[in-house]
């Protein structure tokens, strides 16, 4: 068989790499390379260096080592059955073309991932040893985001943590009925055990010990997970269920939700639709307003019908439509709390209005310009010169605040 | 009318000593005309700046930052703007807390447009390199911001750069770094910059290979990526091709459906058919141990981490069996290692059980919980989930053989009893089992870290020491009788 060329394992292994929706380099510790004659540097934010026409950031050099895999699952395109152009990085190439485009300011750093070959010590000790190697032999500071093999020895988990800023270990399925269907050599149970370690190792390396000596330092930007939204039957409810457990358990600091995406060679167990982009967007809207605004899953499932959320709005205008007695909230006085569930007050514009209250009371028009728009605001809320009447109320209000579609084109 | 020409776009020390000079000599708002270097003159040509000497007062903090980040902004009102803002803020210190006032509206947006256009050159410098003979390598890029953010920007390339020697060419200033120091020169051309780069390609590759055409999202891209950057970006000429072709992609990865597995794969399934063979019937409790972790009779497995079995010498004395994991014991799959264990521990070394012949497990395997937000909140399981997992304690008996087993709480009583009971009806006195084990009855120790008095706290432990003292008594008597 002829070597491939390198950018020709570039095209198949970033390729393989195209259905991990995860992309963030944001969260991480600060660090830069000033003085060190290295390269690299995180600030916390992280920085989308480009985006692709399917909207996604492009931050990190996300590739696998190998898409060579001795698992099937079935959603996977890179399983062991699936006839899919196979290809294996070294270690050195990876080094390489992560730094050539580092210092092209390309990138933010890297996401590497692995299908599994030989076991999971191996294949996890491989993905180190190109963390360790930028790191030492390079003097790298950028990004470093490696996913963690379930089952890979506890010491692998520990050193990968020292070099990587983040670690992921994918769930895969909302529930583990759906992913022992499509994953049959996949447990669970060896994922969230993964997971729980993980857990483990950032509380040792936590501020708060009382430790006299500084803890060493591990993934500072945290564990994430992804599941893939729309290859099996599991609702929301299930999915925003399982995503609670997850940060509640492991202290996640996301949980990415992939709309299902038809993969060449693919099995006819899957469904061959294309993605509902739409459900995955309504899924970050209600995992952003339990984490951030006070929501539980019970509440938030309870905007939409039979345990999916409303695909025509957003989850918190379905929340308030279903909850108008709640409504209207007076923005000079209600609290924080409140304030949160008013559809169209973002937590910036909630904190710029508290601050504003304190120096004089609002009207309609100083809440437009803190907020910049407000007609999904106006119905749910009194100010001193406005009171919404029986616009709360309304049955045609879901009509009125619900994008018209544009007319389509005949060509 | 006071005519002021500034000397620089963006220097915020430059507006500041002529503000303050304007404020001392009392001069409005509206008799300033501020003039960008460059721009044609005013109307009543340039003035000199007049002297005063009234008080300037101080200013908060945030409003130098706010100033310092839209003195960046290429609006030519930006001066003005500022300084009327700056005049009403020393008249009314709210003002800069005041979200809804249009002025700090607009300063805010200019500030902000400022970041993101910051933000921006972050991410879309593309550098080229020059490598010379000597194999030393170069860095340059090309790049049109829309504000005046060059010098506010070239300090982060600065710390990420460190190793690497680098120029920033804009329309109005070019930053140089040359691994050690940061200079900044005159504005330049496209042209002074290399053309070609040999990574170039890789990039495109990439940046190709990533997108996945099921997701098609143009007007997403567009928002985060305005077009008017895309001039300098070299993988933009790809857009075009790959949101043409995108749909074509898409039915071809829909068509190419499963064909024959590779004989690979095939080898793999033999191998991982004869690994399954092996598996046979539970005959000892390293086999429970290991059956266990893929118990599905209840549905607690789902959400839990992993199955928690029992821990201590298969040959214990004695049995102590509590209600189920909680958080700590989940995560690290081992029986009493939290809060509960450690208030178990004590008691029992302090009433004299050699801890060394002691079995501890729970009457249910998994953890049972409720999320919420960053905790998982205990619950307990129902008469379903205990009598589900009877059969991994039945197991752990059988195979352990204690002569003495404690039931800590309500759950381990009924798990062992059938039945639900008081514990103060079932505590003080042992039970004998069908097969002749002593069951004795006591507390959770959990229960002792919920009791909120110190008073009580001292009563419920020492009852629950004395029903251990039992537990000792009748594991020194049976032991004297063999």
């Amino acid at each position: 068989m002829a070597a491939l060329t390198l950018r020709r394992k570039l095209a198949i292994l970033s390729d393989a790499a195209k259905y991990d929706a995860s992309c963030a380099s944001s969260g991480s510790e600060k660090r830069n390379s000033a003085g060190t004659g290295g390269i690299g540097s995180t600030e916390g934010s992280g920085i989308c260096h480009s985006y692709a026409p399917d909207g996604r950031c492009i931050s990190l050099l996300k590739i696998l080592l190998t898409n060579f895999c001795v698992y099937d699952c079935i959603y996977c395109v890179n399983r062991s059955s699936s006839n899919v152009v196979r290809a294996r990085f070294s270690v050195e190439e990876v080094v390489k073309l992560t730094l050539d485009f580092y210092k092209r300011n390309y990138i933010e750093g890297l996401f590497l991932s692995s299908g599994i070959i030989r076991s999971p010590d191996y294949t996890m000790e491989e993905l180190v040893r190109v963390a360790r190697s930028l790191r030492e032999d390079h003097l790298f500071a950028g990004y470093i985001h490696l996913k963690v093999i379930p089952n890979a020895a506890p010491e692998l988990l520990a050193e990968a943590g020292r070099w990587a800023d983040r670690l992921s270990t994918n769930i895969e399925m909302p529930t583990d009925i759906g992913l022992e269907t499509l994953a049959p050599e996949k447990k669970p149970s060896e994922i969230r055990t993964a997971m729980a370690r993980v857990r483990g190792k950032l509380d040792e390396a936590g501020p708060d010990k009382k430790a006299k000596a500084k803890p060493a330092k591990f993934a500072p930007a945290g564990q994430s997970t992804q599941m893939i939204i729309g290859a099996d039957a599991a609702d929301d409810g299930a999915v925003l269920h399982r995503a609670a457990g997850l940060y509640s358990g492991y202290k996640l600091r996301r949980v990415y939700y992939s709309a299902f995406s038809p993969i060449p060679d693919s099995s006819s167990r899957l469904p061959l639709k294309p993605p509902p982009l739409m459900r995955e967007h309504r899924l970050y809207q209600a995992d952003w307003l339990i984490r951030f605004y006070g929501f539980d899953v019970p509440e938030v499932m309870s905007g939409g019908e039979g345990g999916l959320l409303d695909l025509g709005i957003d989850p918190k205008l379905a929340w308030a439509l279903k909850n108008r007695a709640r409504f209207p909230v007076n923005v000079n006085r209600a609290d924080r709390e409140m304030l949160l569930r008013v559809p169209g007050l973002g937590t910036r514009s909630i904190d710029r209005i508290i601050a504003t209250r304190r120096h004089h009371s609002l009207g309609l028009d100083d809440v437009a310009r803190i907020a910049g728009s407000i007609d999904k605001v106006r119905p749910f809320i009194e100010a001193v010169d406005w009171t919404p009447g029986g616009l709360t109320d309304d049955q045609r209000l879901r009509a009125r605040l619900t994008p018209q579609p544009e007319q389509l084109s005949l060509f | 009318m006071h005519t002021v020409r500034l000397q620089a776009l963006n220097d915020f020390a430059e507006w500041r000593n002529i503000a303050r000079q304007l404020l001392a000599a009392g001069v409005p708002p509206d008799q300033v005309d501020w003039l960008e270097p460059g721009a044609a003159g005013g109307l009543f040509g340039d003035v000199a700046l007049v002297q005063g000497d009234r008080p300037v007062g101080a200013v908060p903090p945030a409003f130098i930052e706010l100033a310092q980040q839209a003195i960046n902004h290429s609006e030519p009102e930006r001066f003005g703007l500022l300084y009327r803002f700056l005049w009403r803020l020393l008249g009314d210190r709210g003002l800069i807390e005041t979200a809804s006032d249009s002025d700090l509206v607009r300063l805010t947006r200019m500030a902000s447009a400022v970041r993101r256009d910051s933000h921006k050159m972050k991410a879309f410098v593309r550098f080229k390199a020059i490598v010379d003979d000597s194999g030393l390598e170069r860095y340059a890029a090309w790049f049109e911001p829309e504000h005046y953010t060059l010098e506010a920007t070239a300090p982060f390339f600065a710390r990420r750069f460190d190793g690497m020697i680098w120029a920033i060419v804009t329309p109005y200033r070019s930053a140089y770094w040359d691994g050690e120091s940061l200079a900044f020169g005159p504005g330049g051309y496209k042209s002074d910059v290399p053309q070609d780069d040999a990574v170039e390609a890789d990039w495109k590759t990439y940046f190709g290979s990533i997108f996945n055409p099921a997701r098609l999202k143009v007007a997403m891209m567009k928002s985060e990526m305005p077009m008017k950057y895309w001039r300098n970006l070299p993988e933009a000429e790809l857009i075009a091709p790959l949101i043409r072709g995108a749909r074509e992609m898409e039915a071809e990865m829909i068509e190419r459906v499963a064909t024959q597995p590779p004989s690979r794969h095939l080898r793999q399934q033999v191998r991982d058919a004869e690994a399954v063979e092996q598996t046979s019937e539970i005959s000892s409790l390293r086999d429970a141990r290991a059956a266990v972790l893929g118990c599905q009779r209840c549905p607690l497995y789902e959400h839990a981490t992993q199955a928690v079995f029992g821990e201590g010498p298969e040959q214990a004395d004695v049995m102590f069996v509590g209600e189920q994991p909680g958080d700590q014991e989940d995560l690290a799959g081992k029986p009493f290692v939290g809060p509960a264990g450690k208030v178990l521990d004590a008691a029992v070394q302090k009433v004299g059980i050699d801890r060394s012949r002691v079995y501890v497990t729970n009457a249910v395997k998994h953890f049972k919980f409720e999320p919420r937000g960053k905790r998982r909140i205990h619950q307990r399981p129902d008469g379903g989930e205990v009598q589900a997992c009877k059969f991994w304690l039945d197991l752990e008996i059988g195979f352990v053989k204690p002569r003495v087993i404690v039931a800590l709480g309500a759950t381990a009583a009924q798990s062992l009893l059938g039945k639900t009971d008081t514990i103060s009806k079932l505590r003080g006195r042992p039970m004998t089992l069908d097969d002749g084990t002593l069951l004795f009855v006591t507390n959770h120790p959990s229960y002792l870290l919920r009791i909120p008095d110190a008073e009580g706290k001292a009563r419920e432990q020492a009852k629950f020491e004395a029903d251990l003292a039992l537990v000792r008594d009748a594991i020194a008597g049976l032991r004297s009788k063999h």
